[in-house]
C-alpha cells in the first residue's frame, strides 16, 4: 500500500496499551498511511498481544489465547511497527518528551494513551489471595482456573454485566455459583426495577444465588468452605474463591503522576479531539474522560481510535461527540438488552411495559414526550425485539400507531423492522460503525459472500452482536439486486438439506440414485450429500442401512456399524436401554470383550464401549454380543444414541416417578432414528436431576404430578441448558410431544444441526415451537406423529439384519483375498488392557506423518 | 502440482496379477487386497461412463498412518473422482492420488483392469 516513503523524517508516535483500542489504533494508521509520518513503538503491559476482551469467556469454553488473538501476528512487523510486550510505561517526563519503562527512556513526538481500565476491588478487610480474584485479562481468568480446581462454590460480588459473566463462567468450571450484589437489584446500571426482578428469577432457575442488598464488612475463614464473607447485618455466605467484578476504573495512573488534568470521576480528560490538557497527548478508550464520562465499552473507544488515527494521518477528523451505550448479551443464556435511556431519565418520557412473570420475561418501551420516537427500551428474556427497536432508537424512525407492538408478543416471532425499512444512514455495526450504505456500496463493488463482506467492511468484526441483522442485510440486498442467495448443501445439489428432505417426503425418492438424477447434477455426488440424503431417506423411511443402495452413501463408521478409531480398528458399543443391566449380560460382555481382547471402558452415555475390534472381527462378535441378547447401540450413527436415567423412584428416597421405566419407554421408541445430528436423552426420578436431563436434546424429570419436558439442551463443545418445555404431563402425552419435537426438528434442521443451535436459529423461538408442538399451529401434529410411527414400526437391529445376509458380510473382510489381519495394527498393554501403540513407539513410521 | 514418479500410470505393465473377482467388489464403494505386502484399495464405480469403472489405490492414508482409505467416501470434487479418508476427510483424487487439501500428500495408484471376471494389477 503505502510502505516505502521518505522515512528520514518521521516523528515518533509512542502509543501505551496494546488493548482492544490500542490496536485498533494500530491498524487504522496503517490503513490510513500515517506510517509514512510516523516511527510507532507500542508499550504492553500484559504477555499477550491485544486480544479480544469482550469475548474473554470463551477463553473458559474453548477458545484459547491464540484465537482470541486480534489481527494477524505479522501485521505490526510487517510494517514496521515495534511493539514491546510485557514492557510497562511507568511514567511520562512530559518536559524531555521521553517514556519511561523498567528497561529504558523512549523519546515520542506524539503519545497516545490507550491504558484502559482496572477492576475495581473495595477495600474489604480479609481480601486476599482466593478472595481476591478479578475479572479482566487473561492472566485473571488462569488465576481462576487454578482457583478453581480445588474449590466448590464461587462467589462473584458484583451483579452488573461482568459480575454475571463470571458468575456464568464459574459456573462453567463447575462450581456451584453465587452473585453477590451491593443495589437492590441486578445490572442495576441498565435495568429498572422489574427488569432485574425478571433476570434475577431467570438467574435463579439456572441454579445461581442472588444475593441482593448486601454489603460485605470482612472476609474472614470459612467452616465448611474456605472463606466466609461476613454482611452488614449480621448474615454471611461462604466460598472458596471470590471473584471481584465490582466496577472498573480508569487506568489514569500516569495521567496523574505527569499532571495531566483529570476528571473529577477519574479518567483522563480530552476533548472532541482526544487531545488530554497536554496538546501532545491524546487518550482514547476506557482511560479517556469525555465531558465528565467514562465509556467502558468497545464501541466508543474503537470510534476515539479511528478519529486520532485519521488526524494523525493528516485527515479532516471527525470529533468524539459522545456514545451509544445500548448492550445487549446472553448472560447464563438469559436474553439482556437495554438502549438508550432505559431508566426513562429524559423529561415527560413515557413507558410502556410487557411483563410475563410465567416466563419471567420483561419488556419496557421509553417513548419521549411527544409520543414519537423511541428513546430506550429494556429487555430481559428475550433479545429478539432489540435489533429492530435499536433501529428505532437511533435513526428516530416513527412509532407505529400502537407502539406497545412493538414489545407486545407476536405470534410469529419478534416484530421485525425488515432490511428494507432501514434508511442508508442506519448503523449496522456500531463498534465499527458500518452503515447500511457502505454494506450496500461493498455488495455493488462485487462483495459476493458474507466472510468477504465482513473482511471488506469490518461489520461484525467487533462484538458480533449485529450478526443477524448484517445477514439479513446482505441476503435482502442480494435478492434486490437479483441474485440468487446460495444455499447450496454442495456442487451437486443447489437445495438446502430442509429442501432435499421436502423432496424426499413429497415425491417418495427413496434412492440416492433417483435424488440425484432428478434433483442434483453429475451421477456420482461426494462426502457431503452422501451422507446427508443418507440420513434423510433413513429418517423417512428407515431402511436397513445396508441395504447395497444404502451403503456407499453412509460414512464408515455407518456402512461397518462401528466407531473407526485414529489407527483403524473400531469400537463397538451395545444399547444398554436406561443404563440397566442384568449380571448376566454384563458378564457376556464381559467374555465377549476377553475373547477378541478388546480394551473396555464405561461411556459418558451409561454403556460399554469395547475398543480395538479390526474390521472382520466385527461379525463375529456381534453374533456373540446378540445371542446374548444384545442390539446395536448406535453409536457409529447420527441418531438416537443414549437415554441416561437415574435409579428414579424404585430405590430412591427421593424419587417421585419411575424413571428407568420412563427411559426405557423412551429409548426403545426411538433406538435407530436417524436425524441430522446425534440424539441424546436422559430421565430423572426427581428434581435433583442425577440424570442431568437438562444437557440433553430432550430431557425428562419427574414431578409429583408427572413429567417435565426439556428441550434442546447439550453438552459438549458448546454446551446450552435445556429450556423447559412442558409441565406435569403425563406418559402418553409426553411421548407424544417427543414424537412432534424429534419430527419436527429432523424436517426443519440443517444438516449436522444439533437441536440446541436449530432451536436458537428458529425464528419466534420457544414460544414458536410451543405453538407448533403443543398448540399445534401448523396443524402438523398428527403427521408428524404417523411419520415416526413409522420409522417406529420399522425399526430392526442393523447388525442382527446385517448377520442374517451373507452378501452383507462380504464387506467385513480386512482383505477380499487373504485372511491375514492388518499387519500395521500394533497394541501395547497399559493398565492391564490393550491400547494402540503411538507413532514415537514404533519406529516404523516416520513421527511427522503420524502426529496430526 | 509437481508429478511424481508414482502419478504417472504405467501404460503396457509387463505384469499383470489377478488380486480377487469382480464378486468381491462393491459398487460405489471400496474393497481391500493383499498384494505381496502391499495394501490396494479398490474403487468400483459400474455407472461411470466417460471415466474408468475400476480404481487402484494405496490403503494407507499417509495423515493418520492407518490402513483405512479402501473404507472411505467415493466422490466427485469439480469434476474429479475423488476418495475422502474416513479419519480426518482429506480427498484424493482416484486418478492420479494427489491430494486436494494437501500437496505434500498423496497416494500411490496403480494400473487395473477387468480380465473376464478377474481382476488385475499392473505390477511392474
Ligand atoms: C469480560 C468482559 C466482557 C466485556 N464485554 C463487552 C461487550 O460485550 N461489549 C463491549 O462493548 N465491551 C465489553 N467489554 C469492555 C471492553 O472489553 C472494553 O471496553 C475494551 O477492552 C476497552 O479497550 P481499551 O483498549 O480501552 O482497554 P483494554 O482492552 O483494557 O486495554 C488496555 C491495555 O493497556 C495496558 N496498560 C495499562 N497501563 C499500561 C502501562 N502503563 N504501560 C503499558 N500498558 C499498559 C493494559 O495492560 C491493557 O492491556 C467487556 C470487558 C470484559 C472484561
Ligand atoms: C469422532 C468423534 C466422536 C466419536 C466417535 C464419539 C463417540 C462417542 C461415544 C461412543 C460416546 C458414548 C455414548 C454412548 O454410550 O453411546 C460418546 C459420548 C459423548 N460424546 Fe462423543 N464422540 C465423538 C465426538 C464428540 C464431540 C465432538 C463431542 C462434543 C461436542 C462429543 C460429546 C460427547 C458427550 C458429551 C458424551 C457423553 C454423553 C452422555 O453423557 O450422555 N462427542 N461419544
Ligand atoms: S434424580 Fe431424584 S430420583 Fe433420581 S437418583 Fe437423583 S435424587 Fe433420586
Ligand atoms: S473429547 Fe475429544 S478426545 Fe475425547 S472422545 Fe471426544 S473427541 Fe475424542
Amino acid at each position: 500500500m503505502n510502505s516505502i516513503v521518505t522515512i528520514a523524517h518521521r516523528q515518533k508516535l509512542v502509543i501505551v496499551g496494546n488493548g482492544m483500542v490500542g490496536h485498533h489504533c494500530v491498524e487504522q494508521l496503517i490503513e490510513r498511511g500515517a506510517l509514512a509520518h510516523f516511527e510507532v513503538q507500542v508499550f504492553g503491559e500484559e504477555r499477550q498481544r491485544a486480544y479480544d476482551r469482550v469475548h474473554l469467556s470463551e477463553y473458559f469454553s474453548g477458545s484459547d489465547a491464540e484465537t482470541l488473538a486480534l489481527g494477524d501476528a505479522q501485521l505490526y512487523g510487517m510494517h514496521g511497527v515495534r511493539l514491546h510486550l510485557g514492557e510497562a510505561v511507568l511514567e511520562i517526563d512530559r518536559e524531555h518528551r521521553e517514556v519511561v519503562t523498567s528497561l529504558a527512556r523512549y523519546p515520542y513526538d506524539q503519545l497516545i494513551l490507550a491504558t484502559g481500565s482496572y477492576p475495581f476491588v473495595p477495600p474489604i478487610p480479609g481480601s486476599e489471595a482466593e478472595a481476591r480474584l478479578v475479572y479482566r485479562t487473561l492472566d485473571d481468568l488462569d488465576a481462576i482456573r487454578a482457583a478453581a480446581a480445588s474449590a466448590r462454590r464461587g462467589v462473584v460480588v458484583g451483579g452488573g454485566l461482568l459480575g454475571l459473566e463470571a458468575a456464568n463462567a464459574l459456573k462453567s468450571l463447575g462450581l456451584e455459583a453465587h452473585v453477590v450484589e451491593f443495589a437492590p437489584r441486578l445490572m442495576p446500571v441498565q435495568l429498572d426495577a422489574d427488569g432485574g426482578a425478571a433476570l434475577r428469577a431467570q438467574i435463579e432457575a439456572l441454579g445461581v444465588g442472588v444475593h441482593l442488598s448486601r454489603a460485605t464488612q470482612a472476609i474472614v475463614a470459612g467452616e465448611d468452605y474456605r472463606y466466609r464473607m461476613n454482611f452488614d447485618g449480621g448474615e454471611f455466605l461462604e466460598a472458596d474463591l471470590i471473584v471481584f467484578s465490582a466496577g472498573i476504573r480508569p487506568q489514569d495512573a500516569l495521567g496523574r503522576s505527569s499532571g495531566l488534568d483529570i476528571a473529577p470521576r477519574g479518567g483522563v480528560v480530552i476533548d472532541e479531539h482526544c487531545r488530554t490538557s497536554d496538546a501532545r497527548i491524546f487518550a482514547i478508550g476506557e482511560c479517556a474522560s469525555w465531558n465528565g464520562s467514562i465509556f467502558g465499552l468497545v464501541a466508543p473507544g474503537y470510534s476515539m481510535a479511528r478519529n486520532v488515527a485519521s488526524a494523525l494521518a493528516g485527515e479532516a477528523a471527525a470529533t468524539f461527540g459522545g456514545a451509544d451505550m445500548s448492550t445487549k448479551l446472553k448472560l447464563l443464556g438469559v436474553d439482556v438488552g437495554s438502549i438508550g435511556d432505559a431508566h426513562a431519565a429524559t423529561p415527560g418520557a413515557k413507558s410502556y411495559r410487557f411483563i410475563d412473570e410465567a416466563n419471567a420475561s420483561y419488556r419496557r418501551l421509553v417513548v419521549d414526550a411527544s409520543g414519537k420516537r423511541v428513546i430506550g427500551a429494556v429487555l430481559v428474556g428475550d433479545n429478539s425485539y432489540y435489533d429492530t427497536l435499536l433501529q428505532y432508537v437511533q435513526n428516530g424512525i416513527a412509532l407505529p400507531a400502537d407502539p406497545s407492538t412493538l414489545i407486545l408478543p407476536v405470534s410469529d416471532g419478534a416484530p421485525s423492522l425488515g432490511a428494507d425499512a432501514l434508511p442508508e444512514t442506519a448503523t449496522i455495526c456500531s463498534c465499527h460503525n458500518v452503515t447500511k450504505g457502505s454494506i450496500c456500496s461493498a455488495i455493488d463493488a462485487g462483495c459476493s459472500d458474507l466472510p468477504m463482506l465482513k473482511s471488506q467492511t469490518k461489520a461484525c468484526t467487533g462484538c458480533g452482536g449485529c450478526a443477524a441483522l448484517l445477514k439479513q442485510v446482505f441476503e435482502h440486498e442480494l435478492v434486490a439486486r437479483g441474485v440468487a442467495v446460495d444455499k447450496s448443501l454442495c456442487e451437486h445439489f443447489a437445495y438446502t438439506r430442509q429442501e432435499l428432505y421436502a423432496l424426499v417426503r413429497v415425491e417418495g425418492i427413496i434412492t440416492f440414485e433417483e435424488m440425484l438424477a432428478k434433483h442434483g447434477r453429475g451421477h456420482v455426488g461426494c462426502d457431503i450429500c452422501k451422507p446427508a440424503v443418507g440420513s434423510i431417506l433413513a429418517s423417512c423411511w428407515n431402511q436397513p442401512i445396508m441395504d447395497p443402495s444404502l451403503v456407499p452413501l453412509q460414512d464408515t463408521n455407518d456402512t461397518f456399524m462401528a466407531n473407526m478409531q485414529k489407527n483403524g480398528t473400531y469400537s463397538v458399543v451395545p444399547r444398554i436401554p436406561g443404563g440397566e443391566i442384568t449380571p448376566d449380560k454384563l458378564i457376556a460382555i464381559g467374555a465377549v470383550a476377553k475373547k477378541y481382547d478388546l480394551y473396555t471402558k464405561i461411556t459418558g452415555g451409561q454403556r460399554i464401549d469395547l475398543f480395538g475390534a479390526q474390521l472382520h472381527e466385527l461379525p463375529d462378535i456381534w453374533s456373540e454380543l446378540i445371542e446374548a441378547g444384545f442390539e446395536t447401540g448406535h453409536a457409529y450413527g447420527k441418531s438416537t444414541r443414549t437415554v441416561k436415567s437415574c435409579v428414579g423412584s424404585t430405590w430412591c428416597r427421593y424419587g417421585v416417578q419411575d424413571s428407568v421405566q420412563m427411559a426405557l419407554t423412551i429409548e426403545d421408541r426411538y433406538k435407530g432414528l436417524r436425524s441430522p445430528h446425534k440424539l441424546k436423552f436422559a430421565v430423572s426420578g426427581c428434581t435433583r436431576e442425577c440424570a442431568e436431563a437438562q444437557s440433553k436434546d430432550v430431557g425428562v424429570i419427574a414431578t409429583e404430578k408427572g413429567w417435565n419436558l426439556y428441550i434442546s439442551g447439550n453438552g459438549g463443545m458448546r454446551p446450552r441448558h435445556a429450556e423447559l418445555f412442558a409441565t406435569d404431563l403425563d406418559d402418553e402425552t409426553l411421548i407424544r410431544y417427543i414424537d412432534r419435537f424429534l419430527m419436527f426438528y429432523i424436517r426443519t434442521a440443517d444438516k449436522l444441526q444439533r437441536t440446541s443451535v436449530w432451536r436458537e436459529s428458529l425464528e419466534g423461538g420457544l414460544d414458536y415451537l410451543k405453538q407448533v408442538i403443543i398448540e399445534d399451529s401448523l396443524g402438523l401434529a398428527a403427521e408428524l406423529e404417523a411419520q415416526m410411527q413409522l420409522v417406529v414400526d420399522r425399526y430392526e437391529c442393523e447388525w442382527a439384519n446385517a448377520l442374517k445376509d451373507p452378501e452383507k458380510l462380504k464387506r467385513f473382510r480386512t482383505f477380499v483375498n487373504d485372511k491375514r489381519a492388518d499387519p500395521d495394527i500394533h497394541f501395547v498393554k497399559e493398565r492391564g488392557q490393550r491400547r494402540p501403540i503411538a507413532a514415537a513407539e514404533l519406529n516404523l513410521i516416520p513421527v511427522t506423518e503420524e502426529v496430526v | 502440482m509437481a508429478t511424481s514418479s508414482n502419478a504417472v500410470r504405467v501404460q503396457n505393465p509387463e505384469l499383470w496379477q489377478s488380486v480377487c473377482t469382480r464378486q468381491d467388489l462393491i459398487a460405489d464403494s471400496g474393497v481391500v487386497v493383499w498384494l505381496d505386502g502391499a495394501q490396494v484399495a479398490l474403487f468400483y464405480l459400474p455407472g461411470e461412463q466417460q471415466g474408468r469403472t475400476l480404481h487402484a489405490v494405496d490403503n494407507h492414508d499417509p495423515q493418520s498412518g492407518a490402513n483405512v482409505i479402501g473404507r472411505g467416501l467415493v466422490g466427485s470434487l469439480k469434476g474429479e473422482l475423488v476418495i475422502a479418508s474416513p479419519l480426518y476427510k482429506q480427498h484424493f483424487s482416484l486418478v492420479d492420488g494427489s491430494c486436494m487439501e494437501d500437496p505434500g500428500q498423496r497416494l500411490r495408484v496403480w494400473p487395473v483392469r477387468f480380465n473376464g471376471d478377474e481382476v488385475e494389477i499392473g505390477v511392474a
